[in-house]
């Protein structure tokens, strides 16, 4: 039960100052439950302000957003409530880690939930297991580990809650290659294990093409594109006129269009991009 | 909503008031408080209100945004009145009251000392960048540098913490929401419950802050700062025509303040 069906969701900041500002306007659309969905656009494109919005964060200037069918503007309880069910992991979450252990923190979220310490104690388990974090660390401060390390503690704290959806912003930034593979494969790993719908925001097309079955762009608080990786990198040009960046593998297929060598299909990997010129080759193309 | 705080902030303008140099409104302030504390009548009171009046309306910063700034300090402002009130004796307004004459002149005194205190002192924050005021801070001290007062120091120092009040609030704010995300609740509780709430904000915050202070520190030495000793300055604060004649009219009045006072009006 937690799809999330937004109507008509608009936010306006400041709304009857002189620093009135729409960050999103009129966004309708809904995520069926277990989807894997990838949010792309410029910074203050919106992405951020509709995230927050998911799980009750912001609330909205006009229209609703449902999760599971019920509003979860209804009341106070399900501002909170909606809290559990839909987690969100902010940008540069370590910075949040604030306990004196690492199994504190990570069960901080399910002891505002007001769960018996079995259950805190499952949890934390569960959710460090998740993320690779060994139960060794489980005593140890949260500051004194690595970069990478954080970001998955700070990601288990939210993961611990078991929400229906994961919401996580540039889960990747300022990570190390290693770092950036090992949290994107526990993401992974996660919503495959426990089918829960996973929304990520990244800034890294290769990776939004890679991984998600559905892409939203947002262009000036609107969406403007949504649709499959598929259906969306085969309007790369659409893309680069908004200003974003296409995975390397359409922009060498669009290079070689420029060029006169027209690729069929939508490509947005390495082996499609492979697999189309040795098909145009084979075809006498260049 | 933590944006909204204004503190000692700076409306930029183009008005006589704005183009004057620091240095010569940091004087005028100092000179305003100093007959603040020598009026004694109401000539003197309503000379002191006039003042104030008249740089507001010169530098265009309207009383609304003086009141703003006043609110924090509304509880200091009330029991200075009313302690005034109560504990002057003299003549009672009625017989039996331990309200008297002398007691209300007082409070009403020492109401309008605080209020045009903090006035003259917004007009000077509210009209002048926090940059060009420490630079013309440090310009004033300079000759404690002879007596090994580390002038330069302070004055960044104070500089430093202006800038990062803003950044400070922003992350505040991101931490709350963070926190939030995860089910801290910072709204229902008794006094002890909210208090303990806040630490997951207080511990991020505290840590970040120190982070922000080392790598500012290591970007600093890393383009050479070294202290004040033989730095130049971009901007050289100049004494004009109108700085002279400002200084001039501050200490007039001034002036006039004391002489009042010598007749007792």
């Amino acid at each position: 039960m937690s799809e999330i069906r937004v109507e008509n969701l608009s936010h306006i900041y400041s709304s009857g100052t002189p620093f009135e500002k729409t960050a999103i306007e009129n966004i309708d659309l809904c995520i069926p439950e277990g989807q894997f969905v990838g949010l792309i656009g410029h910074t203050g494109s919106g992405k951020s302000t509709f995230i927050q919005h998911l799980n009750a964060l912001l609330s909205p200037t006009g229209g609703r957003v449902l999760c599971g069918g019920e509003d979860i503007n209804r009341d106070k309880q399900a501002r909170r409530d909606v809290k559990w069910k839909v987690g969100l992991v902010f940008q540069y979450p370590e910075y949040q880690l604030f306990e004196e252990t690492v199994y504190a923190d990570i069960a901080f979220g399910p002891k505002n939930m007001g769960l018996s310490k079995e259950e805190i104690d499952e949890r934390v388990r569960e959710a460090a297991s998740f993320v690779g974090v060994e139960e060794e660390l489980f005593q140890r401060s949260p500051l004194e580990m690595s970069g990478g390390q954080k970001r998955r503690i700070a990601i288990a704290g939210v993961i611990a809650m078991r929400p229906g959806v994961l919401i996580l912003d540039e889960p990747t930034a300022g990570l190390d290659p290693a770092g950036c593979r090992q949290v994107l494969d526990n993401i992974c790993r996660y919503r495959k294990e426990t089918g829960s719908t996973v929304i990520i925001v990244s800034h890294n097309m290769d990776d939004a093409a890679r991984l998600t079955e559905r892409l939203l762009v947002f262009d000036h608080g609107r969406v403007a594109m949504d649709g499959t990786p598929e259906e969306i990198f085969s309007r790369p040009q659409e893309l680069v006129n908004i200003g974003l960046a296409v995975p390397r593998a359409t922009a060498i297929a669009m290079a070689l269009e420029k060029r006169g060598i027209k690729l069929a299909g939508s490509i947005y990997t390495h082996e499609q991009l492979k697999a189309a010129i040795l098909k145009a080759r084979g075809a006498g193309a260049c | 909503m933590l944006k909204d705080i204004t503190l000692g902030q700076f409306f930029p303008g183009d008005t006589l008031v704005h183009r004057l140099d620091p240095r010569t409104k940091l004087i005028a302030v100092v000179l305003y408080i100093v007959a603040l504390f020598q009026a004694g009548g109401v000539v003197g009171y309503m000379l002191l209100i006039l003042a104030a009046a008249a740089c507001m309306a010169v530098s265009h910063i309207s009383p609304k945004s003086i009141f703003k700034g006043l609110k924090p300090m509304i509880f200091i402002i009330i029991l200075t009145g009313a302690l005034n009130i109560f504990y002057t004796t003299g003549t009672p307004v009625l017989p039996g009251w331990i309200i008297t004459w002398e007691g209300i002149i007082r409070a009403v005194k020492m109401i309008l000392r605080i209020v045009l205190l903090i006035t003259g002192t917004f007009l000077l924050t509210y009209t002048t960048s926090p940059m060009a005021l420490t630079d013309g801070l440090e310009l004033l001290m300079n000759p404690l540098k002879k007596i090994k007062v580390p002038v330069h120091e302070m004055t960044i120092m104070m500089s430093m913490a202006l800038r990062f009040i803003p950044t400070l609030i922003e992350e505040t704010d991101k931490i709350m929401s963070a926190q939030k995300a995860r089910g801290a609740d910072f709204e229902t509780g008794g006094l002890i419950k909210r208090a303990r709430a806040l630490l997951p904000i207080l511990v991020p915050l505290f840590v970040s802050a120190f982070r922000r202070a080392d790598e500012l520190a290591v970007a600093m030495e890393s383009r050479c700062y070294h202290g004040g000793q033989g730095r130049t300055r971009m901007k050289q604060l100049r004494f004009a025509g109108i700085d002279y004649g400002a200084l001039l009219a501050s200490a007039a009045f001034l002036a006039g303040v004391i002489v009042l006072k010598k007749f007792g009006l």
